[in-house]
Order: structure tokens, then C-alpha cells, then sequence
């Protein structure tokens, strides 16, 4: 008998009879305002939240904010006045360099500040985590309440490979001091955009 | 109401005046008391231990004594909690069940069946609870820290009928004292450090005294106290709620 | 670190610093308090612990189906699949899937499986290196210790002693005790390990059944630098990390980074699907014990557990012991129920290091009833016969004296005559009672000599 086929066999015999899944429909959460709700949460987990209104003002705000000098990557067309668009198939080693990555969410989540991203917004893959910072343009339509709300919308969707990002990369493994920018970003924005 | 009083062997061999003031304290209220003079003890340090299937005729000897009565009450949350959870008898398996729904601890006969809302009790001084983790987390003395719920507390409700009684507060207001049956000798470093830092919470807030539903935690504590001159003083809650106001 | 001491005397070590001991307990307890606060911030707090308990339920009721289906999924998302037994097994696969492509470096995020399966030290007898990337776990590993916590692996290390190792290994000036510069230099050299390393191995904290895809959360991004810039991912995952679908990673993201430290989710929730173009990915189902527990009903729930932590932050035992003197991979209430299933002789300490206060049940966000399970666990380790001789002789000793009033009475007797009149033969050293606390009074009579005299007259 295989591995697979002995631990299959043993699962099997001693598994208990069946239990039936339990209704996750009750968790529901009206929230009054999302956008509020949203913005608060983000803060507190150590991101900076910008209401830009719309792709222009970000553009603005990337050029204030940001050194132009260095490499700033993006997978949304309109800024290409401000970004390099990314090349997916680009060996993933050459984003090395980026400053800042700016990636449109798919949504995000008032409960937790969190912002869902998958690969074709992405551009590639690493970028959200290599990059030394991270905006994301979060529109405020796309806000949900809770983390059920989000796999509500995600649904049965097919992709290679997804993430809900919740702030700046952090540790604070060293005597609980928080440190924010551990592996990942040392800094995430979110332009809020209508 | 016929009342079954059970006093733990600890409880009887070292802390007669805690069951003297249960005893008072019940017929006080009006209960017909009576305490069967062959027991000994509900099992709980050999089941803590491991060894639950050495309490059998220990077992027996308890549903031997405690039958037939309406209630059975005890001042020691920890072993009535051990009886509710593992009495159990091949001799009279139904007996030992209906004891099982029959025994109380002293604090919830007292807020939950005779439902008391005075007393005549007076004891001046600070008083800081030890929520013991069996009176707590096994009876639902109070509500549990970790859990969303709300606030409550039997223990607390009852010391706040004894006129001038000032309860003092905790920062960690259920963490365990260490003491843990057997534990406080097979763990004795963490089961002091527990107990050290336990008592420091209550020193800081100005307790004078400390009570709780369960002798065990106290008798702890005691022990760690008095090795380090403390004033501060341990007293079962009977003790308080059945102190005469006379006597102040 | 390798000792045949038990947790009570490692316990003993720990507790000869106490300062030590007080800022470690109140590391903890900070944490516990902010999974407190985190708690009381989410609406339908307890329904969801009930929820995720009652969906890890049904995992175990169905293993065998859930696995079959996950498989399936990966295959069809173009993952390769593996089964093991046991750690070498698992070893071995690894191994096998590095040699195929002449792999010499491996990089490594958060995994307590290969902890517990000593990968490291395989590969590395076997030539291959291999980088902790957690930065907790990358300071352990510098130090040659366990990780004494499952997700804070060096909560009972100083900035201090983690500076000194830093100076040692990563040539930081020496007396550097600042934590963001520390951090800083970690950063710098770990980037340099994430872009040079061919291989990524990750753990997996749920691997949801309808879809093949796997979830990994890291607060520190460690995961995805690995994964996303290697050529071959491998992810290892115990069996129990299943669930059902999609939908209910809602349930199980909204605890468990508030349980573990207050957190309202992990900086980054990672699901990965399948490899990118020129990517391979590799996925091995490891067995190590749990077919076995889940034939154990006292205590198969506890492969509910998603290893968030919590119940060793609650524990008062363990923020005053220290997670090594568990002298297990997994320490902590949770170490303490899930050893014994692996090895009950070498275990057979731990699920007496506990009060068996409760607070561990109450703050598991999958209600998984730890201090019962330590109570079931103490009665499996005596019955098969892994407890000393010595105390099993005290034991039925003393259930002959509580079986018997008689016996009782005269025993109650002597046993308050000699602490009022020997004190000497208790109050030594050889007490443990004695060492640190005085004896109870015991010159009054017992309640009993009381009650026979005063009793009916009342």
C-alpha cells in the first residue's frame, strides 16, 4: 500500500461520524459608514490613508510624496505619467529596485484595513511585498463591512494567486518592540478614489 | 430544606473556623444543616494526579453520606466542581447522579437558591476577591475575563451587602494563584512565583484581607504571606458574611 | 537544545531570574491583553469561536473526503502533490525535490511542522542550507535553540542577547540593542537571502478543499519574498489544516490573528493557487501522528487548533515557565495535549504543567477544551504506566485513608499533631511546601472534634 493509500485508509477508520458545517450566513455587520470605518482601521494598523478623489489627485500626491529619481512601478495605465508600467513577464529578481508599487484593489475590508489584490492587478506577483513602499488605490464603492463580505464577492473567482494586504510589512519579535517594514514594504498608502 | 454540609478533609483538618462559619452562616439563614460525620473527601487529588480510577470507593463513601438530602453545600468551589464533574458510583450510579445536580458551592446556594439580598454582616476592612479558576471557570462564580460576555460576579454581590466591607480592585482580576492541587508541590517554582505575584496584585490595591470561595488558593497564599511577614490576611468568604455586626 | 530534565525543574531555572521571569509574563500578559480588547471589538465574537469550531468539527468528521478533494484541486491547478508517514518521510520528499533540481539553499517561512520534523538538520547533513526567514525564527536558528513560542519564536530573549548574536553572525557593532536597527540589519540581510535562494519552503495555515489553494499569513512578508521569487515552492502542511471552502477562511481570518496578538488580521493573508509560468509548485500532506489522534475521542479536537498562540499567552504556568521548558516543538497548554499523542513516555511531564485554571479553553478561538484534555491526558499517562512508582504508592495510600473515616480520622490526627508538635520532620527542605511558604496553622481541632461536640447543640 502506498503512503497515500495508508493514510487515507487510517483518516477513514478513525475519522467520527459526520458533523454537519455550521450556517456562517448569520455573520452579518450594517456597518453605517464603511468609508469611516475603513479609514480608522487602516490607521490603526500603522497605514496612511489619503482621500485623493480620483486618479489625477493621486498622480499629484505620488509626485509630492515620493522620489521621483527612483523606480516607481504600477500596472494602471492612467499613471503612466508617474509610473513605469509593469512588464508581467519580467524575471521577478529585476524588481529588486522598485521604490514604490501602486496597485488598484479589488476591494477592501472596513472590519480590519485590509485591501485584496490578486495577480493580474498585481502586475507580478512579488511586487506588493518587494517593493520598499506600497500605495494602493482603494475605491471607496469597493469597500465591504467584514472578511465574510469579501469572500462573498470573491466568490468562486479563479486565480493563480491572491492576498488581502493589511498595512506595512511588521515584526515586533524583537522584545514586542513594533518595527514596521520587516521583509516586506516599510511603508503602504491608500489613495482613497470615488 | 434538609442540607447535607460537606467540608472538605483540608477544610476540616486545618480551617475549622471557615466550616464553623458556613455551618452558622446557613443556620442563620434559616436552613436545617446537618453534617454526616463519615466523610472524608471528594477524590479530587488523586484524579488531578491521574489517578481517577483509585476514587471509586472514596466515591462510594461520598454518595454513602450524602443521600437524601435536598441540597448538599460546600464552602470550596474546587471540590464541589470535582464532584459535579466525576462522581460517579457502580454501587448507586442514580444516587450519585442526583448528587451530581444537588451540590453547591456556599456563594451560589447562597445567591442562586436561597437568593439572598441582605445580610446582617459588618467587617470593616479592605477586601480584595481571589476568584478562584474552578469557582470561576468550572462553577460560573463571575464572568470569565476572556470571554465577550457580561459582567457578573456572585461573590461580589454578596460582599457588597456587609456594611463596611470596601472591596478593592485587581489588575488582573481572575488569573490563577499557582496553587493547583499537587501542582504546588511538583511545580513548586511556578506555583510560588503564581502565587507571589498574585498576592502583589492585591497588596498594591490596598488589600487588607484576602477571600475566595476555595480555601486551597487561600491556604496557598497564606503560606507565602506569612514566610514574608505580611499583614495581610487570608479569610474564606463564609467568615466575612457570617461576621456578626455586634462584634465590630 | 537537547535535556532530559523535566518542566518542572527547566521551570526551576527559569524562575532563579526573576526579574527575568516578571518581564516575560508581562510581555505575555500584554498580549493577552490585546487579544482581549481585539475580542471585544468584533461583533458576534463568541458565535464566530463557536462557528469555527463547529466547521473544524465537520473537517475531522470528513477528513478523508476533504483530502481526496483537495488533492484533486491541486493537481488540476498544475501543484504537485506528496503524502507522508512521518518526518523522514517528509524529509526525504523535500530532499528529493531540492536534489532533482541540484538545489544546494533553501529559504524558509514560519513552519512548526518542519520544526517538529527537524528538517533543517536533515538537509543540512545532506549539504543543503537552509535560512529561517521568520525574523523570530531566524534569531533562534543563529542561536541554535527552538522557538519557544509558535508565533513569537524569541519572546523570552532580551534585545540585549539578540544583539549580541547579531554582532556575532551579522557583524553589528557590538552593545547594538536597538530593535528597529536590528531589525533594519535582519532586513537588509534577509533580502539578500530572498533573492539568491532558488527554493522557498512555506507552512500552510489553511488549505481549503473546493479550490486546491492554500492560505499563509505572516505579518512580516517573509512568506511571499520566498515564495514568490523562487523557482521551486514547496509548501509542508499537517492534514488537519484542511478546510471545507472558500468561504470559510471569513470565519477563520477574522480570529486568528485576534487571537494571537490583537491584531484584526495578518499584514498579509496569502493564497496561493497555482505556480507562475517557469514556477513549480510542490504540496506534501503529512500525516505524523494525526491519524492517530483523530482515532483518540477524548482528544481528537485537538487538531482544530489553527496554532494561533493564545492559550500560551493566557497560560500563567507558561509566561512564568518559558515555552523551552516544554522541551517540545509545540510548548504551551497546546504542546502539552498534542505531544503525548506523539510520544506519552517522553511527554509524560507535560499535561501536569498546569493548574488546570481553564483560561487556555476560554481564549481558544476554535473552543478546543485544553484543560480538559489535560485532565484526560493526566489518567491515559498513569493507566499506562508512564508515572513514577513513588507517587503511585502515595496515591493509594491515600485513597485507602480517604476510603475509610476511621483511617481518615486518625490520619487527620496525626498529620496535625505532627505539624504542630514535629515541625522538624515537615518544615525542611525536603518539603516542597516549606521551601518558599509556611505550613497552615493546625493547633485547633478539626471541624469534625467540633461539630460532635458543639454541633447538635446549635
Amino acid at each position: 500500500m502506498s503512503t497515500r493509500e495508508k493514510i487515507l485508509a487510517a483518516v477513514k477508520k478513525n475519522q467520527p461520524p459526520l458533523s454537519a458545517l455550521p450556517d456562517i450566513s448569520v455573520f452579518k455587520v450594517h456597518e453605517e459608514d464603511v468609508v469611516k470605518k475603513y479609514s480608522e482601521m487602516f490607521a490603526g494598523i500603522g497605514g496612511l490613508l489619503v482621500s485623493a478623489g480620483s486618479l489625477e489627485t493621486v498622480k499629484d500626491l505620488v509626485r509630492k510624496d515620493f522620489d521621483q529619481s527612483k523606480r516607481i512601478l504600477s500596472n494602471i495605465p492612467a499613471l503612466s505619467d508617474v509610473a513605469e508600467i509593469s512588464d508581467s513577464d519580467a524575471d521577478p529578481h529585476t524588481l529588486e529596485d522598485v521604490e514604490l508599487a501602486i496597485i488598484e484593489a479589488r476591494l477592501a475590508v472596513a472590519e480590519n484595513g485590509a485591501v485584496w489584490l490578486t495577480e493580474d492587478v498585481m502586475g507580478h506577483r512579488v511586487l506588493p511585498y518587494i517593493a520598499q513602499h506600497l500605495a494602493v488605490i482603494v475605491r471607496e464603492d469597493s469597500i465591504v463591512s467584514t472578511m465574510h463580505d469579501a469572500y462573498a464577492k470573491i466568490a468562486t473567482e479563479d486565480y493563480g494567486f491572491g492576498g488581502f494586504i493589511g498595512g506595512p510589512s511588521k515584526t515586533a519579535d524583537i522584545e514586542q518592540a513594533l518595527v514596521l517594514g520587516a521583509h516586506g514594504p516599510l511603508s503602504m498608502t491608500v489613495y482613497l478614489i470615488k | 430544606m434538609k442540607i447535607g454540609l460537606f467540608i472538605p478533609c483540608y477544610v476540616n483538618q486545618l480551617y475549622p473556623n471557615a466550616a464553623i462559619a458556613t455551618l452558622e452562616l446557613l443556620q442563620k439563614l434559616g436552613a436545617d444543616v446537618s453534617y454526616p460525620s463519615k466523610q472524608t473527601c471528594c477524590g479530587q487529588p488523586m484524579a488531578n494526579s491521574g489517578y481517577e480510577h483509585l476514587t471509586q470507593s472514596c466515591n462510594d463513601l461520598f454518595v454513602e453520606n450524602f443521600s437524601g438530602f435536598d441540597y448538599i453545600v460546600a464552602p470550596s468551589a474546587s471540590c464541589v466542581l470535582h464532584v459535579k464533574d466525576h462522581l460517579h458510583s457502580h454501587a448507586n450510579e442514580a444516587a450519585a447522579t442526583e448528587i451530581r445536580g444537588k451540590i453547591y458551592e456556599l456563594v451560589e446556594f447562597l445567591t442562586d437558591v436561597l437568593k439572598i439580598e441582605k445580610l446582617d454582616a459588618h467587617f470593616p476592612h479592605k477586601v480584595g476577591i481571589h476568584q478562584s479558576c474552578h469557582g470561576l471557570r468550572g462553577l460560573h462564580l463571575a464572568q470569565m475575563s476572556e470571554l465577550v460576555a457580561p459582567d457578573f460576579s456572585k461573590p461580589r454581590h454578596l460582599l457588597n451587602m456587609v456594611s463596611g466591607l470596601e472591596l478593592t480592585e485587581l489588575d488582573r482580576v481572575d488569573e490563577c494563584c499557582g496553587f493547583g492541587g499537587l501542582f504546588c508541590i511538583a511545580e513548586e517554582a511556578v506555583s510560588v512565583k503564581m502565587g507571589k505575584d498574585r498576592i502583589t496584585d492585591h497588596t498594591k490595591h490596598g488589600a487588607e484581607y484576602i477571600t475566595s470561595p476555595d480555601l486551597s488558593c487561600l491556604m496557598h497564599m497564606e503560606g507565602i504571606l506569612q514566610r514574608n511577614k505580611s499583614k495581610v490576611k487570608i479569610i474564606h468568604i463564609a467568615e466575612i458574611l457570617n461576621s456578626s455586626s455586634i462584634k465590630a | 537544545m537537547k535535556s532530559t530534565l523535566d518542566h518542572a525543574a527547566l521551570a526551576e531555572e527559569f524562575n532563579k531570574d526573576e526579574e527575568r521571569v516578571d518581564w516575560h509574563d508581562g510581555a505575555l500578559w500584554w498580549i493577552r491583553q490585546k487579544r482581549d480588547r481585539s475580542a471585544h471589538q468584533t461583533p458576534q465574537w463568541e458565535e464566530l469561536r463557536e462557528a469555527a469550531s463547529a466547521i473544524k468539527s465537520n473537517v475531522i468528521s470528513n477528513l478523508h473526503d476533504y483530502l481526496i478533494q483537495f488533492e484533486e484541486n491541486l493537481k488540476k491547478n498544475g501543484v504537485k502533490v506528496y503524502w507522508a508517514s512521518d518526518a523522514e518521510e517528509h524529509n526525504q520528499i523535500v530532499y528529493s525535490i531540492l536534489k532533482a533540481k541540484e538545489i544546494k539553499q533553501m529559504v524558509k517561512s514560519k513552519s512548526m511542522l518542519t520544526e517538529e520534523c527537524h528538517l533543517n538538520e536533515f538537509l543540512e547533513e545532506r549539504g543543503i542550507e537552509v535560512i529561517n526567514s521568520d525574523l523570530g525564527e531566524y534569531i533562534q536558528q543563529i542561536d541554535n535553540e527552538p522557538p519557544s513560542h509558535i508565533v513569537l519564536p524569541c519572546i523570552h530573549k532580551r534585545k540585549e542577547e539578540i544583539g549580541e548574536l547579531f554582532h556575532e553572525h551579522l557583524g553589528t557593532e557590538k552593545g547594538l540593542s536597538d530593535p528597529t536597527l536590528l531589525t533594519r540589519v535582519a532586513r537588509k540581510h534577509l533580502r539578500n537571502v530572498f533573492l539568491t535562494r532558488r527554493a522557498a519552503l512555506t507552512g500552510v495555515n489553511f488549505a481549503v478543499a473546493e479550490t486546491g489553494e492554500y492560505v499563509v499569513c505572516t505579518n512580516e512578508g517573509n512568506a511571499d519574498m520566498g515564495a514568490h521569487l523562487s523557482e521551486v515552492q514547496i509548501a509542508s502542511m499537517g492534514l488537519e489544516k484542511i478546510i471545507p471552502e472558500r468561504k470559510h477562511l471569513g470565519v477563520f481570518l477574522r480570529l486568528l490573528a485576534r487571537s494571537a496578538i490583537g491584531q484584526p488580521i495578518t499584514i498579509y493573508s496569502s493564497h496561493y493557487k497555482k505556480p507562475r509560468p517557469g514556477q513549480e509548485m510542490h504540496l506534501i500532506l503529512v500525516d505524523k501522528g494525526r491519524s492517530n489522534l483523530l482515532a483518540r475521542p477524548d482528544f481528537r479536537e485537538s487538531l482544530k487548533c489553527i496554532k494561533c498562540g493564545g492559550c500560551m499567552n493566557t497560560c500563567p504556568v507558561y509566561r512564568k515557565s518559558g515555552g523551552l521548558s516544554y522541551h517540545n516543538t509545540i510548548s504551551g497548554p497546546i504542546g502539552a495535549i498534542l505531544a503525548p499523542n506523539l510520544d506519552m513516555k517522553k511527554h509524560a511531564d507535560l499535561p501536569f504543567a498546569s493548574t488546570l485554571c481553564g483560561s487556555c479553553s476560554n481564549v481558544c478561538p476554535v473552543k478546543i477544551p485544553i484543560h480538559d484534555q489535560l485532565y484526560k491526558w493526566r489518567q491515559e499517562i498513569v493507566k499506562q504506566g508512564y508515572s513514577a512508582s513513588r507517587k503511585t504508592f502515595s496515591m493509594k495510600a491515600m485513597a485507602l485513608t480517604l476510603s475509610s473515616p476511621e483511617i481518615y480520622k486518625t490520619a487527620g490526627k496525626t498529620g496535625r499533631w505532627l505539624l504542630n508538635n514535629a515541625p522538624f520532620a515537615i518544615n525542611n527542605k525536603f518539603n516542597p511546601w516549606y521551601k518558599q511558604r509556611d505550613m497552615p496553622d493546625s493547633s485547633q481541632q478539626s471541624f469534625g472534634e467540633w461539630y460532635a461536640k458543639n454541633g447538635s447543640k446549635k
